[in-house]
């Protein structure tokens, strides 16, 4: 796989990535995705305390190629948001599965995480995304 | 190429000047006798000590370096850069044009409303409407303009829950931006395998908190919606309304018009479709056409004609309002008037048969080097999917610079977002065959440096006055003002 795909997370069909951790779920944007973006450039996190819903846009992000809605994996109440991504949004592109981490939230209906992709699952989607262009 | 150079301010010595003026005829008095103290300058003024013919060759050297329709081929995909025929200038520049003013009375004007007035009698008859505003200065404004139509339509007849515009993945960019500036919701309808608006989505997603359907028709794949008449019931039916984006009008003038596909509202952009200048050169115009039932919302004023008279007619109550000064960029309008009258009925027609021949014989060209998804007889654009390349390591935006070395602008490259690595290519209808077969032969020259070495290409341009701009540093860490070091 020419992109990188890792374990203990669950993948949504717009590319992103969520880690449960308890209640909360850690949650960004697959290798995948800012591999297609480019190099990103400026983000735009949501407040802490917003809701969110699965499937609706929970932050901006901006590359050199295109502005991309970053969509929430699941409804939830924002916790804590990566502001070092204000200073520092090229941490998406270096480590997008860790310090490029976009915001946490608490989930509402633990079954919507287990209803998004695993690896295996994700990996054949993207393959399947590359076939068809 | 000359190479960049010094800027104003780094250049001249001190104490030069570009001028000598008579001695003063009346006594002289300090500044600060004049002026209260807290209005004075504590440290003096920097500017540029020049003479005269520095000044002109600073600017008329920079001047050279513009880039134009009037200077090169210039395929911007949804944009359509057309030749701007000069004579348009000149029926502009009419004084009784030119030295009007927006508050002379009625009966002083007859003759710019009389154009005002024909000129909607055309834009009806070109797309098949029954009312044009032309207020709105440029596309995306005559979007908000048409939007707020619909949204007065709705609230109007008490229907306050249609609070979603669907668009589809192949809108225009401004789309989107529009929709959420008017307030709406966007709900994205994606495409099916031929290009086409995904019919079972769109079913899927309209319901009765769908205000309106967002359409570009032909699509910014240069594709014609093959099912648009059951798109339009389909959205109708559910009591939604359609909009029509005109940025692509120039591929269907005199064969197919909105009002006939079941549009209710349309914009066009006079400096694409209609040969005005467009790109910085502006402004643009974007007037807006609507169906019977929405003409009471329309800016006011419109302009009536009772027996030989023409006036302002400002009696709609439901109207939402102004949404420019005055009456718009009235000199744009006289420019596309002049051109829609030039080129006739028959004329618009053949630019329209032009554009798609053009567009579909470049495609047919480049083909043979690169990949060119959702393959079928296209409109006025293609896009290109530099996808291929990227992998061997220079991709749509490395393209686009090794391009302006060999003197074309760029296609617009990165968009529509459901091509990877796209080159939306609009060659339009005024473009020769010989200069569609440069283009095409400068693209395959491209294709084989890329082979041959591609870090190159991808370290490119190297002829231009500035070479590889840092895209990334320019955006994260802009530079916006010169200071002196």
């Amino acid at each position: 796989m020419e992109y990188k795909v890792v374990d203990g997370v669950k993948y949504t069909q717009q590319h992103e990535w969520a880690r449960p951790e308890g209640n909360i779920a850690v949650v960004g944007l697959s290798d995948y995705a800012q591999n297609k973006l480019g190099e990103i450039v400026f983000v735009e996190l949501p407040d802490i305390g917003a809701a969110v819903e699965a499937g609706k846009s929970a932050a901006v992000i901006e590359s050199v190629k295109a502005v991309a809605d970053l969509y929430a994996p699941v409804d939830g109440t924002v916790t804590e948001v990566n502001e070092t991504l204000l200073d520092q949004p090229e941490l998406i592109n270096q480590d997008p599965y860790g310090e490029g981490w976009v915001f946490k939230v608490e989930i509402k209906d633990e079954s919507q995480l287990a209803s998004l992709m695993d690896k295996p699952a994700y990996e054949e989607f993207i393959i399947k995304e590359e076939k068809e262009e | 190429m000359r190479k960049a150079k010094a800027l104003l301010f780094e250049m001249g010595r001190s104490g030069r000047q570009g001028y000598s003026l008579p001695s003063c005829d009346v006594p002289e008095k300090p500044v600060d006798e004049l002026l209260p103290k807290k209005m004075l300058r504590t440290e003096p003024l920097e500017i540029p000590e020049l003479s005269e013919v520095e000044v002109i060759r600073h600017y008329t050297e920079l001047s050279t370096r513009n880039f134009g329709v009037d200077t090169g081929f210039y395929p911007l995909g949804s944009c359509t850069m057309k030749y701007n025929p000069k004579v348009n200038e000149e029926v502009a520049a009419l004084p009784g044009f030119a030295c009007m003013h927006p508050c002379q009375p009625e009966h002083t004007v007859q003759g710019a409303l009389e154009l005002y007035y024909n000129m909607e009698q055309h834009l009806k008859e070109l797309t098949g409407m029954e009312r044009f505003t032309m207020q709105p200065s440029a596309g995306a404004h005559g979007e908000l303009t048409g939007l707020m139509v619909i949204q007065a339509y709705h609230r109007n007849r008490d229907d306050h829950k249609r609070n979603k515009v669907l668009i589809p993945v192949t809108a225009h960019g401004t789309n989107p931006a529009t929709v959420t500036m008017a307030g709406y919701e966007v709900v994205q309808i994606p495409s099916d395998d031929r290009g086409n608006v995904d019919l079972a989505a769109l079913k899927e997603a309209v319901d009765d908190t769908t205000s309106a359907l967002m359409l570009t028709n032909p699509s910014t794949l240069g594709l014609f919606e093959e099912e648009i008449t059951e798109m339009a019931r389909v959205v109708h039916d559910a009591g939604g309304l359609l909009y029509y984006d005109g940025a692509n009008l120039n591929a269907i003038m005199g064969y197919a018009r909105p009002g006939d596909m079941g549009f209710d509202v349309v914009h066009l952009n006079i400096h694409k479709t209609l040969s005005t200048p467009h790109g910085g050169g502006g402004p643009g115009s974007g007037p807006v056409g609507v169906k019977e039932r929405l003409v009471p919302y329309l800016p006011v004023p419109l302009v009536g004609k009772k027996g030989d008279h023409f006036y302002f007619d400002y009696d709609l109550p439901e109207s939402i309002g102004k949404v420019h000064s005055f009456y718009g960029n009235f000199g744009v309008v006289i420019k596309a008037y002049n051109y829609m009258r030039m080129m006739g009925a028959e004329g618009l027609k053949q630019a329209s048969t032009d554009a798609v021949l053009n567009s579909n014989y470049l495609a047919s060209l480049l083909k043979k080097t690169y990949y060119i998804p959702y393959d079928r007889i296209r409109k006025h654009e293609f896009v290109v999917s530099a996808k291929p390349e990227k992998k061997k390591g220079a991709g749509a935006g490395d393209i686009a610079k090794a391009l302006l070395d060999r003197g074309f602008h760029p296609p617009t490259v990165y968009f529509p977002l459901i091509v990877d690595e796209a080159l939306m290519t609009e060659p339009n209808d005024t473009e020769s065959k010989e200069t569609l077969d440069a283009y095409a032969q400068a693209m395959e020259d491209i294709a084989k440096d890329i082979d041959q070495d591609a870090e190159k290409v991808a370290a490119g341009p190297y002829h231009t006055v500035v070479g590889r701009l840092d895209e990334v540093r320019a955006v994260r860490n802009p530079i916006l003002r010169w200071e002196k070091k």
